[in-house]
C-alpha cells in the first residue's frame, strides 16, 4: 500500500488527524470555544463542522469547566471527546474537572468508568501574547496522577501523536506549541521565519497513522552532551547546536508522561552530560523531574551536574519577551558550562 | 452502544446557530423594540420579585426622532449631555487611532469598543468617581470619562519605557487605582466575584462607596459569573453587575451563551437580584439604569444586575476578521442604531448642538489623539528599544526578591551582555 503524503504545517496536520479520526470513529466529538463554524481561533478545526456535522464538531459556551466537565460526561456515556481549550492559559477554570474527575475516574471507580478524552490546547510563548496567551503549564499536569501529557514538535509527530492520544483510553492533555504552528522557530527571532515546507517533519501522510505515546525521538545524535527537550525548544536547541558546532545529542521527548526513560537513560549514559531545556518557568518545572530522574538513574555516568535552561520564574512579560525566552544565548552559555566542567 | 426503545422518540442534540452567516443579508426585523416606558421606572427600593418584568423589557429613553421621554429620562443638563457625547467621541477616536497603530506594527494587539461606548461612558458618568470599577477589556470609556491621561493609556499600549505597567501586560490591560479602576485580567469573568468582594468589604466597613463590574454576554457562562451572582445575592451586596450583550463572543453568537432561551437580564432573577434590560445604544437609558442601580446599592437595597443590549460593530480584536463568521454590514442594520449618533441627534433636536459643532469637535478630538500619540511614541513603541530595563522583569513577582529571582536578575544581565557585547548599557 502506498502512503500518500502531503506538505502540511502543524495546524494542517492536527486538522488532518482530527478529520481522519472523525471519519473512522463515530464516537469522536470535538467541542470548544469558536471551533465550529469558525474552525477555531488558530483554524485547527477549519472545515470539520461542515464535513462531519454540527453534533460532532460544535461551539461551546465560554466555560472551560463546562467543556471539560461535559467531556467527562460524554466519555461516561461511551463517547471519545476531544475538547479544545482556546489557550492553555485558560485551562484553569476547568482544572477541577480535569484533576479531580477525569484523572481519577478510572481509579476511584475501580475501572467502572473511564475517561478517554484528549484535551487539545495551544501553549507557549514567543508571539507577544503577554501573560495570558503564553504560558507553559505542562508540569501542573505531569504532577497529576492519571493524566498523560503529550507535546509534539512538528507536523508529522503532531498528527501521529494526536491520533494515538485520541485512541488512548485515559485522559490526555495535548499541548500544541503555538509558536511553531506555521513554521519551525530557531529562537533567533531577528532572522526571517522559515516555513514548515523546508522541514522533513512537514511530509505528512494523508491517512491514519499512529506514533505511540511514551516514545521519544532522537532528533540529532551526538557525543558531547544530551539535551532533553520538547515542543518549540526542540528547534531552538537544534539551531543552537548547529550554530555552536557543539556535538550535542538532542532528544525530543514528545510524551512527557509516560516518559521514555530508556531513551533518556541510554543517551545520558553515553554522553555523561545532560541539559534539560523548556520554556516553562524553572522552579518545580518538568525539568526538575527530569534532573531528578537522571541523577537517580545515571549518577555514576555523569561528569557534571545536570543543567536546566528554562524561562525565568516570572509571569510571561509582554515587551521583554525575548529577554524572558530561553533562547540561543541562554542555551549556549549552559552548554559551554556543561562541557567545561 | 445506542439504546433505543421503540415506543420513545430518539433524542436530539440542539446546536444553536445564528440566523445569518457570511453571504447572508442580515435582517433584524424580529428584534423586539418595546415602546418607551412600556415598563415605568419603579422605586429604587423595590423588591426584586416585584419588578421581574424589567428583565424582559428594554429600558429606553431616546425615541427614533431623538426625543428624550418617559419615566426613565434622567433629565441631564445640556452641558452633561455634551460631555457624554464628547467622551464617547473621544473613546471612538482613540480606538480608531490605536487600532491603526497596531496595524502599523507599533504594538501587538488592540481591542475597540465601537458601538458600545455608551456602556462604559454613560455608566461611568452615573457612578461617583470613587466607586470602584472592575471592567473587562472593552470598557476603555470608563478611563476616558474619569479623565485618565490618554498618554498613559498609549504608553501601556506601546509597552514602552513610560508604561506604568512596566511593559508586562498585553495592550489595553490597564490598571488605574487612582481612578478606582481595577487591573484588567485576560481571564474572562474573574473580575465578577472580585467586584462583589470589594463591595462586601466596603459594606463591612461602613464605607459609602459601591462597586461595579462588566463582562460580555459570552463570559456569563464562566463559573466565576455564577459564583459572583450567588455571593452578591447572599450578602445583599452594594454591587452593580453588568453584562454588555454585544451579540458576539469572538465568532460565537449570543445563542451559544444561552441567549436563545431567555434574556441575559433574566439570569439575575433566579438569584433574587433586581434585574434590568436596557437599550445599550441609548446613552440616556444606560445612564438612567446605572443611576437607579447605584442609588439602590447606596441605600442598602442590594445588588442590581443589568444587561445592555447592544452590538459589537467591529471585530473582536485586531486578531480576527468578523467577515469569516457573520453577515457583512450587520451593524448598519442594527435596529438600535449607534450611541454616538443617537445622542448627537438628541442634542441637535433640543437645540443644543449642530452638525457643524459636531464635525468641529470630531476633528478636534482626532487632533488631540494624534498629538498625544506623538507624545507617547517619543517614549517608544513595542519592540523598538525604548522598553523597560531588563531587570524590571523580576520586580513585583513578590514584594521582596527571593534568592532565586536575584540570581535570575544577574543571569538576564549577563545574557544581555553576551548578546549585545561588553559596551552594552542597560536601557
Ligand atoms: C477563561 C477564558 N477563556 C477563554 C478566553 C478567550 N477569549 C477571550 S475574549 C473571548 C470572547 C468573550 O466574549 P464576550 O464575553 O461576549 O465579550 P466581548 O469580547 O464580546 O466583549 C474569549 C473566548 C479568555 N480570555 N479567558
Amino acid at each position: 500500500m502506498t502512503v500518500v503524503t502531503q506538505k502540511m504545517n502543524m495546524i494542517e496536520a492536527i486538522n488532518s488527524a482530527l478529520d481522519n479520526m472523525l471519519t473512522r470513529d463515530p464516537d469522536i466529538v470535538l467541542l470548544g470555544e469558536d471551533i465550529g463554524f469558525f474552525g477555531g481561533v488558530f483554524r485547527a478545526t477549519a472545515g470539520l463542522q461542515k464535513k462531519h456535522g454540527k453534533t460532532r464538531v460544535f461551539d461551546t459556551p465560554i466555560s472551560e469547566c463546562g467543556i471539560i466537565g461535559a467531556a467527562v460526561g460524554m466519555a461516561a456515556y461511551g463517547l471519545r471527546p476531544v475538547p479544545e481549550i482556546q489557550f492553555a492559559d485558560y485551562i484553569y477554570p476547568g482544572l477541577d474537572q480535569l484533576v479531580s474527575e477525569a484523572a481519577r475516574l478510572r481509579y476511584r471507580s475501580a475501572n467502572d468508568f473511564i475517561c478517554p478524552m484528549t484535551v487539545r490546547s495551544p501553549f507557549g510563548g514567543g508571539i507577544f501574547g503577554g501573560q495570558t496567551h503564553s504560558q507553559s503549564p505542562e508540569s501542573l499536569f505531569t504532577h497529576v496522577c492519571g493524566i498523560k501529557t503529550v507535546i509534539p514538535s512538528n507536523p508529522y509527530d503532531a498528527k501521529g501523536l494526536l491520533i494515538a492520544a485520541i485512541e488512548d483510553n485515559d485522559p490526555v492533555v495535548f499541548f500544541e506549541p503555538k509558536r511553531i504552528y506555521n513554521g519551525p522557530f530557531s529562537g533567533f527571532y531577528d532572522r526571517p521565519v522559515e516555513p514548515w515546507s523546508k522541514h522533513a517533519g512537514s511530509d505528512v501522510p494523508q491517512d491514519y497513522y499512529r506514533i505511540e505515546l511514551g516514545k521519544a525521538a532522537t532528533v540529532r545524535e551526538g557525543e558531547a552532551l544530551t539535551i532533553l527537550t520538547y515542543g518549540t525548544m526542540v528547534h531552538v536547541c537544534v539551531a543552537v547546536v548547529m550554530e555552536t558546532g557543539i556535538d550535542a545529542e538532542v532528544i525530543d521527548l514528545r510524551t512527557l508522561l509516560p516518559l521514555d526513560i530508556e531513551t533518556v537513560e541510554a543517551s545520558v549514559k553515553k554522553t555523561g552530560r545532560c541539559m534539560v531545556v523548556h520554556e516553562a518557568t524553572r522552579t518545580s518545572g518538568f525539568g526538575a523531574e527530569l534532573a531528578a530522574l537522571v541523577q537517580e538513574r545515571c549518577f555514576y555516568h555523569l561528569e557534571a551536574p545536570v543543567e536546566r535552561v528554562t524561562g525565568f520564574d516570572t509571569p510571561y512579560p509582554h515587551s521583554l519577551e525575548w529577554a524572558y525566552f530561553p533562547g540561543p544565548v541562554r542555551i549556549t552559555r549552559a552548554m559551554q558550562k556543561l562541557i567545561q566542567e | 452502544m445506542v439504546k433505543t426503545k421503540t415506543n420513545l422518540p430518539p433524542l436530539r442534540l440542539h446546536i444553536p446557530e445564528p440566523k445569518f452567516r457570511p453571504g447572508d443579508e442580515a435582517d433584524f426585523s424580529d428584534v423586539v423594540v418595546p415602546e418607551i416606558d412600556e415598563i415605568a421606572r419603579p422605586d429604587e427600593g423595590s423588591a426584586p420579585a416585584a419588578i421581574q418584568n424589567l428583565a424582559f423589557g428594554l429600558i429606553r429613553v431616546l425615541d427614533n426622532n431623538g426625543n428624550a421621554t418617559g419615566s426613565w429620562n434622567p433629565g441631564l443638563e445640556p452641558d452633561q449631555l455634551r460631555l457624554m457625547l464628547s467622551n464617547m467621541m473621544l473613546t471612538r477616536a482613540f480606538d480608531d487611532r490605536m487600532f491603526r497603530a497596531q496595524r502599523q506594527g507599533k504594538t501587538s494587539f488592540y481591542m475597540k469598543c465601537t458601538g458600545e461606548e455608551a456602556t462604559s461612558v454613560a455608566t461611568a458618568m452615573a457612578l461617583a468617581s470613587d466607586d470602584m470599577c472592575f471592567p473587562s477589556y472593552r470598557q476603555q470609556g470608563i478611563l476616558i470619562t474619569r479623565g485618565y491621561p490618554l498618554v498613559k493609556m498609549m504608553n501601556q499600549i506601546y509597552s514602552n519605557r513610560a508604561d506604568h505597567l512596566k511593559g508586562r501586560q498585553l495592550p489595553i490591560m490597564y490598571s488605574a487605582p487612582d481612578h478606582s479602576f481595577f487591573s484588567i485580567s485576560g481571564n474572562l469573568a474573574t473580575q465578577y466575584p472580585q467586584a462583589v468582594g470589594w463591595a462586601m468589604a466596603s459594606a463591612s466597613r461602613g464605607d459609602t462607596r459601591i462597586s461595579a463590574c462588566w463582562c460580555g454576554e459570552g463570559s456569563t457562562a464562566e463559573g466565576d459569573f455564577h459564583s459572583a451572582m450567588t455571593f452578591a445575592a447572599v450578602y445583599n451586596t452594594p454591587v452593580i453587575l453588568q453584562v454588555v450583550n454585544n451579540q458576539w463572543a469572538i465568532s460565537s453568537f449570543s445563542g451559544i451563551a444561552g441567549g436563545e432561551r431567555t434574556t441575559f437580564a433574566a439570569r439575575g432573577l433566579g438569584y433574587g437580584i433586581a434585574s434590568l434590560r436596557v437599550d445599550g445604544n441609548d446613552p440616556l437609558a444606560v445612564y438612567a439604569a446605572m443611576r437607579w442601580a447605584a442609588d439602590r446599592a447606596r441605600t442598602n437595597n442590594g445588588p442590581t444586575f443589568i444587561e445592555y443590549f447592544t452590538y459589537r460593530a467591529e471585530g473582536h480584536s485586531t486578531s480576527d476578521d468578523p467577515e469569516a463568521y457573520r453577515a457583512a454590514k450587520e451593524f448598519e442594520k442594527w435596529p438600535l442604531g449607534d450611541p454616538v449618533g443617537r445622542l448627537k441627534q438628541h442634542l441637535i433636536r433640543i437645540g443644543e448642538w449642530s452638525e457643524e459643532q459636531h464635525d468641529a469637535q470630531a476633528a478636534e478630538l482626532t487632533d488631540l489623539v494624534k498629538k498625544t500619540q506623538k507624545e507617547a511614541e517619543a517614549n517608544g513603541i513595542l519592540g523598538h528599544g525604548l522598553h523597560q530595563p531588563f531587570e524590571s522583569m523580576f520586580d513585583d513577582v513578590f514584594e521582596h526578591l527571593p534568592w532565586h529571582l536575584k540570581e535570575q536578575v544577574e543571569q538576564v544581565l549577563e545574557e544581555q551582555e553576551a548578546k549585545f557585547g561588553p559596551d552594552w548599557e542597560p536601557r
